[in-house]
């Protein structure tokens, strides 16, 4: 089933495939068990003539074992499965490290627009300049955005990166990713946002850093003109 | 308080204030319900796998009409279908002639409660048909999409939803009440609260969990319609309001309304269990902490629905334990109802299937949640398919797997006769083949990144390789569609040809067994009283293999051959 | 028909607490959920908004401080009512509670006035959030404080006629409620922090 998982380009998406598929095997073993037992209990007490029932009421701590001890199991499962994860988290969402690049995403009905800090590496000032629906970003380098939005809810939704996180009206959200391979993938919007929320849908370019310095560059030669 | 039986038509069918007609209009309002949302669900997984196509009964649909088609396809199943079937409907049922009551605590209170909720039945419909369409913000309805009429183009359909919604609230507050005190106060002498049967208690830790949760959102959905009709800006960031705000408040209740439904469906589940294992349950008063515990847990968990919403990361990490410890009072509760199996006879009837499908299936539903439940893999999970796929793992199985269950087995209750067992074999072998053609292909969807939705997977290039399986998909639901008709002509067919009942055909032991099927107005002949637990199978030694808790000690324990013949 | 026999007695049920007081708890519980999540939601905003400080002294503190002894008073009516109710004086426990009706007016008098002075003032329920709020919270209350005088009146005609004079207790349980409730408002909408 995790074959279906699409390609990884992302830095830290090894990290929460890794984590998927960490709990998916407990999980599966988890089922396989209990539907197994399902099952057998099942099929071997079904009505037989001249067999009664069993009176276990289970009101002995000795007795509630039986359900008790698998339950402390499935508890320290939970203890690991969370262990395995918490990390994780933090690295991607707490842990923001040295940007090489500085955008801001903004969402709106129905377009994402990404805004690059240009050569003075900082947002809001004169040497900014703007892509709308194509973003571009050097591969091996990380990237730092601030996600708005500029009407209603938004999620910045881009698969290959495993990067997912709503645009909020009224909130700059801080996030980063650092791209692995070159090639063109899709992003889209995974939050309803209104009728054409389907169609909110853009695209990321990754790029060798030499070239993408050479367009950002011209970029920012055309927005001081 | 007293009353007599009503004789005219309308007030002993409609504006009836006895339980059991109540518990019908409930039920059959809900299954009503159903087909509109079933209808709904074949509307959506028909564009979904033929978008563009012209949909068989409703033509091409537009992006804004598809989500409409989403959003009241959640709102209708979970607060018209699932509620008022589940809580309102086999509670009314079933609470008052379990405890041994010969009506509820507030009888009119439960007429009206009922007329309440058929306003807002109405409400919910004529929604679709105002101007600009129905409301089309999901069913979690986040402003600022549906606080403002620009934004999502919707005015009056929006409106009608919070509106209707509210009604809705106001009905379950009410009824909720009744079951609780129903439950608690009205209990035959000789019933104490560890002598209740379990579908009473997760009855009245649901109706308690309800009354609770439901608060803060009833708040938050004043002011949402403060901020859509009078420009209040309360989830509006320009006028120092928080969009946050409201996800707070609607999964402070949203969470534990899954456990709402939840709760009722197991305790239909233990019912059934007991009955049809001819053993007593493992482990009662253990199953019962389970569910109090649970219930108290369900309060802190929300914002594992948020954990990409923007919300503050460092606040991943404590509800993301608290959501992955919710998983051990229902594991304590599920490996309870497995342990009551071991060393059992089992009956396998229709009734029976269903529960144990429903146990079956929803560990399915339980599992995937963990993977939703862990903040990291919630990066790519969350939004997907994968978690569409999740929770109607666990919902279908709540909402119908326990409802038909509990249907096929106190039909007698409702009508006097038994239903067909042949048909409900053909309905079960459907609904569980079907429900799973349909879902296990979104799992692997959602793996694919799948988000949640969008009208049209097909634009983008990543999805392209699954439509395969969004038309399996499609195929499932109109056969789960499908394996809905020979449950309908089951269930009204019944009511005239059924084989009749009697007063306990499946030889069970709760109290209301104890009366004619169906019961008569006040519910028993004589007043009753408990003489022992709910679930006295096959207790050691010789003799039958239930006694009922409402049988004397003192008389004589042979099974009374005339009303058992129809159980084997 | 030995059914309708047996419930012409008072009810006796299984907690030996009548039905109606039951109820009327789990009814509370639901209303404290209502009021408290609005009330957690406003301190939750309030705290990133520090400037609300100073809105907050647009209101009339002595009218809200003259309004808390009104309801005050009124609960104390109300327990005194439901005490003549206990002692068989079911003349007196009806008129207590038309007193207690009396003070619930006099608070929507102030209210009514508060409400006035401020719209005239510019400060309108879509001025800025915390007047939303102010609006907002008050208003329900206040739709409480209506629904309240409602119940009382009818109950307090039905007690004179002698009949369901347990719902005097009901009716004050709720009346010590909505008198709870404004406690928790007054210092949060009127004091200025
Ligand atoms: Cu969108
Ligand atoms: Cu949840």
């Amino acid at each position: 089933m995790l074959d279906f998982l699409p390609e990884n380009i992302s830095s830290f998406g090894g990290e929460i495939d890794g984590v998927i598929t960490y709990i998916w095997r407990i999980i599966l073993a988890w089922l396989v068990a209990t539907e197994a037992v399902l099952v057998y209990l099942l099929v071997r007490y079904r009505r037989r003539e001249g067999r009664r029932a069993a009176w276990l009421p289970a009101t002995t701590w000795r007795a509630k074992a039986w359900i008790l001890v698998p339950a402390v199991f499935v508890t320290i499962c939970d203890i690991g499965i969370e262990a395995r994860s918490a990390p994780v988290w933090d690295e991607v969402k707490l842990e923001l490290p040295e940007p090489d690049l500085l955008i801001r995403v903004t969402g709106r009905q129905f377009v994402w627009t990404f805004t690059y800090a240009g050569p003075d590496g900082e947002l809001d000032t004169a040497d900014d300049f703007e892509a709308i629906t194509d973003l571009y970003v050097p591969r091996d380098r990380v990237v730092r955005f601030q996600l708005e939005s500029a009407d209603v809810l938004h999620s910045f939704w881009v698969p290959v990166l495993r990067l997912k996180q709503d645009a909020v009206p009224g909130r700059s959200i801080p996030g980063w990713f650092e791209a692995t391979a070159d090639g063109r993938y899709e992003i889209a919007c995974a939050e309803l946002c209104g009728a054409s929320h389907t169609a909110m849908r853009g695209r990321l370019t990754v790029q060798p850093p030499e070239i993408f310095d050479a367009w950002s560059s011209t970029m920012a030669e055309q927005q001081s003109l | 308080m007293s009353h007599g039986e009503p004789e005219s038509f309308v007030r002993k069918y409609i504006f009836s204030v006895d339980h059991k007609v109540i518990a019908k209009q409930y039920m059959i309002t809900g299954l009503f319900m159903a087909l509109l949302g079933g209808f709904l669900a074949y509307a959506l997984r028909s564009q979904l796998a033929w978008p563009g196509d012209s949909i068989v009964g409703l033509g091409v649909i537009a992006p804004h009409a598809y989500n409409s088609v989403v959003t009241l396809h959640g709102t209708i199943m979970v607060f018209w279908v699932a509620m008022p079937i589940l809580v309102a409907g086999f509670g009314n049922l079933l609470v008052p002639l379990m405890v041994g009551a010969e009506d509820m605590a507030f009888p009119r209170l439960n007429m009206l409660s009922y007329w309440v909720f058929f306003l807002s039945t109405i409400v919910i419909i004529a929604s679709f048909f105002v101007p600009g369409g129905a409301a089309g913000g999901g069913w979690t309805a986040y402003p600022p999409l549906s606080g403002t009429v620009h934004a999502s183009g919707v005015n009056w359909g929006m409106n009608l939803w919070i509106l209707a919604v509210a009604l809705e609230f106001v009905a379950f507050l009410i009824g909720g009440i009744n079951i609780i005190t129903t439950g608690i106060n009205m209990r035959v002498p000789g019933m104490s609260m560890w002598d209740l049967p379990l579908f009473v208690w997760e009855e009245l830790i649901a109706s308690i969990v309800f009354l609770l949760a439901v608060g803060p959102l009833i708040a938050g959905a004043v002011m949402l319609l403060l901020d859509r009709s009078f420009g209040t800006g309360f989830y509006a960031p320009s006028a120092g309001g928080d969009p946050l705000l409201f996800q707070h408040l609607f999964w402070f209740f949203g969470h534990p309304e899954v456990y709402v439904l939840l709760l009722p469906a197991l305790g239909i589940m233990g019912e059934v269990l007991c009955a049809f294992s001819r053993k007593t349950i493992f482990g009662y008063r253990t199953i019962v902490w389970s569910v109090i515990s649970a219930g108290l847990l369900s309060f802190v968990v929300w914002a594992h629905h948020q954990f990409v919403s923007g919300l503050d990361p460092r606040l991943a990490f404590p509800f993301s334990v608290t959501t992955i410890l919710i998983s051990v009072p229902f594991a304590v509760h599920l490996f309870a109802f497995i342990a009551t199996l071991y060393k059992a006879s089992i009956r396998f009837t229709v009734a029976m299937a269903f529960t144990l499908a429903m146990i079956a299936l929803f560990m399915i539903g339980g599992v995937t949640g963990v993977i939703n439940g862990s903040a990291a893999a919630d990066i790519f999970i969350h939004d997907t398919y994968f978690v569409v796929a999740h929770f109607h793992y666990t919902l279908v199985p709540i909402v119908f797997f326990a409802t038909f269950s509990g249907i096929y087995f106190w039909y007698p209750k409702l009508f006097g006769r038994l239903m067909n067992e042949g048909l409900g074999w053909v309905h079960f072998a459907g609904t569980f083949f079907f429900f799973n053609l349909t879902f296990i292909p979104q799992f692997a969807l959602g793996l694919m990144g799948h988000h949640r939705r969008i009208a049209n997977p097909q634009i983008f290039e990543f999805l392209r390789d699954g439509q395969g399986l969004q038309v399996l998909s499609t195929i499932g639901v109109i056969g789960l569609l499908a394996a809905q008709v020979p449950f309908v002509y089951n269930f009204f067919a019944s009511m005239v040809r059924g084989k009749p009942a009697g007063r306990n055909p499946w030889e069970a032991t709760t109290l209301e067994w104890a009366t004619a099927s169906p019961p008569p107005h006040g519910n028993f002949d004589e007043p009753q009283t408990a003489y022992r637990g709910p679930y006295v199978y096959s207790p050691p030694g010789e003799g039958p293999d239930w006694i009922p808790q409402f049988e004397p000690p003192a008389e004589a324990l042979e099974p009374d051959t005339a009303i058992s013949e129809t159980a084997s | 028909m030995t059914n309708s026999a047996i419930i012409e007695q008072p009810m006796e049920t299984a907690t030996e607490l009548p039905n109606s007081r039951m109820a009327i708890w789990w009814f509370l519980a639901s209303e404290v959920a209502i009021f408290g999540g609005l009330i957690v939601a406003y301190v939750l905003v309030r705290l990133h908004h520090p400037e609300w400080g100073e809105y907050a002294s647009h209101t009339i503190n002595a009218a809200g401080a003259i309004n808390t002894m009104v309801l005050l008073t009124s609960s104390l009516a109300v327990v005194l009512a439901h005490q003549a109710v206990e002692e068989g004086k079911l003349e007196k426990a009806s008129k207590l509670l038309l007193t207690t009706v009396a003070f619930g007016l006099v608070f929507l008098a102030i209210k009514a006035y508060e409400y006035t002075h401020e719209l005239h003032a510019g400060f309108t329920p879509v001025t800025n959030l915390f007047w939303s709020f102010y609006y907002l919270m008050t208003g329900l209350h206040g739709l409480h404080v209506v629904g309240g005088m409602i119940a009382m009146i009818a109950v307090s005609r039905s007690v004179r006629r002698g009949e369901h004079s347990a719902r005097v207790e009901c009716v004050g349980m709720y009346w010590h409620l909505v008198d709870i409730v404004w406690i928790f408002l007054f210092p949060l909408l009127y004091l200025a922090s």
